[in-house]
C-alpha cells in the first residue's frame, strides 16, 4: 500500500506541472499585453510605464523563466499577483474559495443522502413503482444541464416566488438554491450508480453464500451487499466533488454566488490574466488531489486493489 | 451458478428447437447484428432517443428550408416580442426571430457535437489502442498525457484553449476534442487490455496471424463496442457542454445562432420576457435526452446481461 | 410420477428415516411471458454418513433443486410450485423464513463451484470463517477467529495463523475451495451439498479436495450430496446416484451398478463418453445434440431426440420413473429408471 501511496503522490506531482504547464503556455502566449490594463487606456499608454511594470511584474524576461519563476513561487502557494488590485491573488481568491468550498459542500452532502437512499431502494425494491420512477426521474435530471436547471430555478423561486434572494450574499438562505441545482444532478447520477452497483452485487455469488451461510439478513445487507456496492459510488462521490471544488461555473454564475467560478468568468471578461490562471492552477491542484484522494479511497475499500 | 440466466431471462441455448427428430445441433443461427437490431428497436425509449436525434439531425440540415427568416437579420422595429403573429417564438432585443434561431441553433449542436466527439474518439482510440497493445513506456507516456487532460474540469480546460484560440465553433470543437479524448483512450486501453489476453487472441497468434491483423480483426470489434455507447452519449454532454460555454461568453460568437447565446440573452429578461430561454432550453433538454436514452437503449442492446 | 422413497432402501442402515428427503419437487422459473419448469417432479434421499452423486448437465435442474434445499432460490423469478422437502423428519418448506435461516449453516450447509465468486472479496477469509460462530452461536470476535484459524489448520491450509486475514484473491483456487468446505462445515452440519466443488479445479488439486470432502464426511458422519457432471470424480466417493435430466430424475442406483449396468440411454451416453484408454485410435463418442431448451422441452420422454434408439412411443408418452429389477424380477435395492426400455437397455 504504501509504494502504491508513493507512485500515485509521484505522478500527481507530474500531471500537476503538466497541466500547469500548458496553462501557463495558453495564457501567456496569447496576444495581448496582461498589463495593458493598469497602465491605462491605449492612448495613455506611456512606454516608460508599461515598461517598468513589466520589469517590476518580471515580465520582461523569457517566457521560460517566467513559467519557472511561475512554478516556483506555486509550491510557496503563491499564484502571483493581480495586476488591477494590485493584490496577490491567494489574497482575492481564498474567500470566494470558501464560499465556493461551502457550497460543494453542501450539495455533497445532499448528493449523498439522497442519490444513495433513492438508489439503494431502487434496487431493493426492482421493477415495483418504487423502481421505475426513481430510473425515470433520474434520467430527467441527467437531462438538464446545469444552464437550464439554473436558469429554471431562479426564474420560479426567485423572481416569480421570491422565496430566496437575488443577491447571493453567502448567508445559508442563498445557499439553497445554487445548492439544490448542484445537487440534483449529482445526486441523480449517484442514485443511478448505487442502483446499478448494488444489482450487481445482489446478484453475485458470495451474496447468495452469505445466505447459505444463515447469515442474519442485516448482516448480508449491511456487511456483504452495502459493503461491497458503495465502492463504486463513494469513488464517484469523490471525484464529483473534486468538480464542485474547481468551481461550479455555470451555477456560480447563474446564482450570482461569490465563488472562484464567478470570479473566473469575471476575469475573463476582464481579460485578467493573474486571476484566470489562479483560478484554473487552483482547479487543476485541487482535482488532481482529490482524484488521488479517491484512488486511496478505493485502494483502502477494496483489497483487490491494494494487494494486487 | 444457477443453470438459467435468471432476470432478463433468456434461455440459455439458442439454436433450432429440440423436439424435432435429427435436429441439428451446434451452431447457433443467430447473427449477432439482427440481435442486437432486434433488442434496440424493442426498447421503447431507445426509439425515441434515436427519434430525437434524427429529428434533430434533420432540423440541422433543412434549416434553410425550415427557418422563416434570417436568424441573423435584425429587425429593430420589432425587439422583444412576444410569441405569436409574425414570429412564432418572438424576437429578441435585437428583433431577431427567434424560431430561425432556434432552428438554426441545431446546426451548431450538431456540428459541435459531431465534430467533438469524432475528434476525441479519432485521437483517443488510435492512442488507446497504441498503449493498449505495446504497453510498457508507450503505455505509461501516454497514460501520463492523459492523466494530464484528465486534470483539466472540462469547462475549465475548455475554457483555456478558447482564451487560446478566441471565440467561435472551430475553437469549441477542438477545445471539446482535447479534453474528451482521454477518457476513449482509457476506455479503449483497458477493452484492449482484457481483450488482449483472451484466448481467441492468442489462438490467432498461433494461427500466425501478423499483429496487424490481431488488432484489426480480433481486438478492436470487441473493443469498439465501449467506445460506441460511450461515444454516443459523450455527444450531448458535447452539445450541453458548448452551450454552456456560449452561455458564459466564451463559446461561439455571440452573433451566432445558438442555444446557449440566447439563453445568455434571455437570461437578462427573466420573469419578463421568458420566452427568450425557456424555448431554447427546452431544446438542449431534448437534446441532452434524446443521446442520454440512445446511449442507454445501444448499450442495453449490445449486452443486455449489463442490465 | 411414481415416487420411489416408499422403499426401505432409503433409509439408514439403522431403520431409521433418512436425513433429507425431497418429495415430487417442482420449481419453476418465470421467463418473461413464459414459465420453465427447471425441476419437474424431482424425488431423491440422503441419509446420514452416506453420499448421493447427483449427475446431469447444465440445465438438468440439479443445482437449482439443491438451492431450493438451501431456500436460497433467487426469488423471483424462481419458486417451488409443488413439492415436500423433508430435513430430519421436518418439511423445512413449511418452516418459517426466521427457522429455516437458523438450519442454514448451522445443520446444512452448502459448497459452491466457484469459490473465488462465491467469498466475499471485501473481506478477509478469517472474517467470513469467523461469521458462521458470530452468527449462529454469539461468540465474540476474539474467540471467532481462534476459531477460524483452527478450521483453517484443519482443511490444511498451511501457514493459517498468518493468513487468517488474507483475502480471498490471496489463495490460489484449490486453497480457496478448501476454504470453502471449512465455511461449510465450521458448525458440524449434519447435511452438505457440494455443487461442482472440484469442476473449477485442476484434476491434481481436484483429487486432494475430494479426499478432503470424504476424510471430513466420514469424520463428522454427515450426509453428502455432491453434485457435478464428471462421472469420473463420482466413482470414488458416491454411494449411490441419480442422474438427472431436463428437470427430471432418469436413473437411480447404488454407484458399481450404475457403472455396471446402466438402464437409461443417457446415462449410457455419459459412460461412453468417457475417454478410455484401452480405446486408443477409436473416435471419441458424444451424446449427439444438445441439451434440452427449458422454453421447449421435448414431448415424450425429453431425452427422445438424442437417443440411439428412441422409438415412437418414446416421443409421446413421459416415462414414469419405475423400479429396475433383475430378468427374473428380484428387486434390486435403490434402482429405478424412467426409460420405456429399460429392460433392453440394462442388456446393453
Amino acid at each position: 500500500m504504501g509504494r502504491y501511496v508513493v507512485r500515485r503522490l509521484g505522478q500527481l506531482i507530474v500531471v500537476t506541472l503538466g497541466a500547469t504547464l500548458i496553462l501557463f503556455a495558453c495564457l501567456f502566449v496569447l496576444p495581448g499585453d496582461p498589463v495593458g490594463q493598469i497602465a491605462g487606456s491605449d492612448k495613455a499608454r506611456d512606454p516608460a510605464v508599461i515598461a517598468q511594470l513589466h520589469k517590476q511584474y518580471g515580465l520582461d524576461k523569457p517566457l521560460v523563466v517566467q513559467y519557472g519563476n511561475y512554478v516556483g513561487k506555486l509550491l510557496t502557494g503563491d499564484l502571483g499577483t493581480d495586476y488591477t488590485q494590485g493584490r496577490p491573488v491567494t489574497e482575492i481568491l481564498t474567500p470566494k474559495m470558501a464560499n465556493t468550498a461551502k457550497l460543494a459542500v453542501f450539495a455533497i452532502l445532499v448528493d449523498i443522502v439522497i442519490g444513495m437512499a433513492v438508489g439503494v431502494l431502487a434496487a431493493m425494491k426492482r421493477y415495483s413503482v418504487w423502481d421505475v420512477s426513481a430510473t425515470f426521474l433520474t434520467t430527467m435530471a441527467i437531462g438538464v444541464p446545469s444552464i437550464v436547471l439554473g436558469m429554471i430555478i431562479q426564474s420560479i423561486f426567485v423572481v416569480k416566488l421570491n422565496w430566496f434572494p437575488l443577491i447571493a450574499d453567502g448567508s445559508f438562505k442563498s445557499m439553497v438554491l445554487p445548492g439544490i441545482t448542484l445537487a440534483i444532478i449529482d445526486a441523480a447520477l449517484v442514485a443511478q450508480l448505487a442502483r446499478s452497483s448494488m444489482l450487481e452485487v445482489l446478484r453475485a455469488d458470495y451474496v447468495k453464500t452469505a445466505v447459505a451461510k444463515g447469515l442474519p439478513s442485516r448482516t448480508v445487507l449491511l456487511r456483504h451487499i452495502l459493503r461491497n456496492s458503495v465502492i463504486p459510488v463513494i469513488t464517484y462521490i469523490g471525484i464529483s466533488f473534486g468538480s464542485l471544488l474547481g468551481g461550479a461555473i455555470i451555477t456560480e454564475t447563474i446564482f450570482n454566488w461569490n465563488g472562484i467560478g464567478l470570479a473566473l468568468v469575471q476575469a475573463i471578461q476582464q481579460n485578467n490574466n493573474p486571476i484566470i490562471t489562479g483560478v484554473v492552477t487552483i482547479s487543476v491542484a485541487i482535482f488532481v488531489v482529490l482524484n488521488l484522494v479517491v484512488d486511496l479511497l478505493y485502494a483502502a475499500l477494496d483489497p483487490r486493489i491494494r494487494l494486487a | 451458478m444457477t443453470e438459467l440466466v435468471t432476470g432478463t431471462g433468456e434461455p440459455l441455448q439458442a439454436g433450432p428447437a429440440v423436439g424435432q427428430q435429427g435436429a441439428e445441433p451446434g451452431v447457433a443461427r443467430v447473427s449477432q447484428w439482427s440481435d442486437i437490431r432486434h433488442r434496440f428497436f424493442a426498447n421503447k425509449l431507445a426509439v425515441v432517443g434515436l427519434a430525437i436525434i434524427v429529428v434533430l439531425v434533420l432540423v440541422a440540415v433543412l434549416a434553410p428550408v425550415l427557418a422563416p427568416f434570417d436568424p441573423l437579420k435584425q429587425d429593430l422595429n420589432a425587439t422583444l416580442q412576444s410569441p405569436g403573429g409574425k414570429y412564432l417564438l418572438g424576437t429578441d432585443a435585437l428583433g431577431r426571430d427567434q424560431l430561425s434561431r432556434l432552428i438554426y441553433g441545431s446546426r451548431i449542436a450538431v456540428i459541435v457535437g459531431l465534430a467533438s466527439i469524432l475528434l476525441a474518439v479519432t485521437i483517443g482510440v488510435v492512442l488507446g489502442a497504441l498503449s493498449g497493445y505495446f504497453g510498457g513506456w508507450v503505455d505509461t507516456v501516454i497514460m501520463r498525457i492523459a492523466d494530464i487532460f484528465f486534470a483539466f474540469p472540462l469547462l475549465i480546460g475548455a475554457i483555456v484553449i478558447i482564451l487560446l484560440m478566441g471565440r467561435g465553433v472551430l475553437p469549441v470543437v477542438l477545445s471539446l476534442g482535447i479534453f474528451t479524448w482521454a477518457t476513449f483512450a482509457r476506455l479503449l486501453r483497458s477493452q484492449i487490455l482484457s481483450v488482449r489476453e483472451m484466448d481467441y487472441v492468442h489462438a490467432a497468434k498461433a494461427l500466425g496471424a501478423s499483429q496487424g491483423r490481431i488488432i484489426r480483426k480480433h481486438i478492436l470489434p470487441n473493443s469498439i463496442t465501449a467506445v460506441m455507447v460511450y461515444g454516443t452519449s459523450n455527444v450531448g454532454i458535447a452539445i450541453v457542454a458548448e452551450a454552456s460555454l456560449s452561455y458564459l461568453g466564451v463559446g461561439v460568437d455571440p452573433q451566432v445562432a445558438e442555444w446557449g447565446n440566447m439563453i445568455s440573452a434571455g437570461r437578462n429578461f427573466m420573469g419578463v420576457k421568458d420566452f427568450m430561454w425557456t424555448y431554447p432550453s427546452l431544446a438542449i433538454v431534448v437534446t441532452a435526452l434524446g443521446f442520454i436514452l440512445f446511449g442507454n437503449g445501444l448499450r442495453d442492446a449490445l449486452d443486455p446481461k449489463l442490465r | 410420477m411414481t415416487s420411489l422413497e416408499m422403499a426401505p432402501a432409503n433409509t439408514g442402515p439403522d431403520g431409521t428415516a433418512p436425513l433429507l428427503e425431497v418429495r415430487d419437487l417442482h420449481v419453476e422459473f418465470k421467463v418473461r411471458d413464459a414459465v420453465t419448469k427447471a425441476v419437474n417432479g424431482v424425488n431423491y434421499s440422503v441419509n446420514a454418513g452416506e453420499t448421493l452423486a447427483v449427475l446431469g448437465e447444465s440445465g438438468s435442474g440439479k443445482s437449482v433443486t439443491a438451492q431450493a434445499i438451501m431456500g436460497i432460490l433467487d426469488s423471483p423469478p424462481g419458486r417451488i410450485s409443488k413439492g415436500q422437502i423433508f430435513f430430519q423428519g421436518q418439511d423445512i418448506l413449511a418452516l418459517a423464513e426466521s427457522e429455516r435461516r437458523k438450519l442454514r449453516g448451522a445443520k446444512m450447509a452448502m459448497i459452491f463451484q466457484d469459490a473465488l465468486s462465491s467469498l466475499n472479496p471485501v473481506l478477509s477469509v478469517g472474517y467470513q470463517l469467523g461469521e458462521m460462530f458470530r452468527a449462529h452461536q454469539g461468540m465474540s470476535k476474539k474467540d471467532a477467529k481462534v476459531k477460524a484459524i483452527e478450521l483453517m489448520d484443519r482443511v490444511r491450509i498451511p501457514a493459517a495463523k498468518q493468513r487468517v486475514g488474507d483475502y480471498p484473491h490471496q489463495f490460489s483456487g484449490g486453497m480457496r475451495q478448501r476454504i470453502m468446505i471449512a465455511m461449510a462445515l465450521a458448525l458440524e452440519p449434519d447435511l452438505i451439498i457440494a455443487d461442482e466443488p472440484t469442476t473449477a479445479l485442476d484434476v491434481t488439486v481436484q483429487a486432494q479436495v475430494m479426499d478432503l470432502l470424504s476424510e471430513l464426511q466420514r469424520e463428522y458422519n454427515m450426509g453428502l450430496i455432491l453434485i457435478t457432471h464428471d462421472l469420473g470424480v463420482v466413482a470414488d466417493v458416491a454411494d449411490k446416484i441419480a442422474v438427472m435430466y431436463a428437470g427430471r430424475i432418469v436413473e437411480t442406483a447404488p454407484v458399481h451398478e450404475l457403472y455396471k449396468r446402466p438402464a437409461h440411454p443417457y446415462t449410457r451416453g455419459l459412460l461412453d463418453s468417457i475417454p478410455r484408454l484401452d480405446q486408443k485410435g477409436h473416435e471419441l463418442y458424444a451424446i449427439k445434440g444438445l441439451p434440452p431448451n427449458l422454453l421447449q422441452i421435448p414431448t415424450g420422454c425429453a431425452f427422445n431426440p438424442r437417443c440411439n434408439k428412441a422409438q415412437d412411443i418414446c416421443r409421446t408418452d413421459v416415462p414414469a420413473l419405475v423400479p429396475v429389477t433383475e430378468e427374473d424380477g428380484t428387486e434390486l435395492v435403490g434402482r429405478a429408471s424412467a426409460c420405456h426400455f429399460w429392460k433392453e437397455t440394462i442388456r446393453g
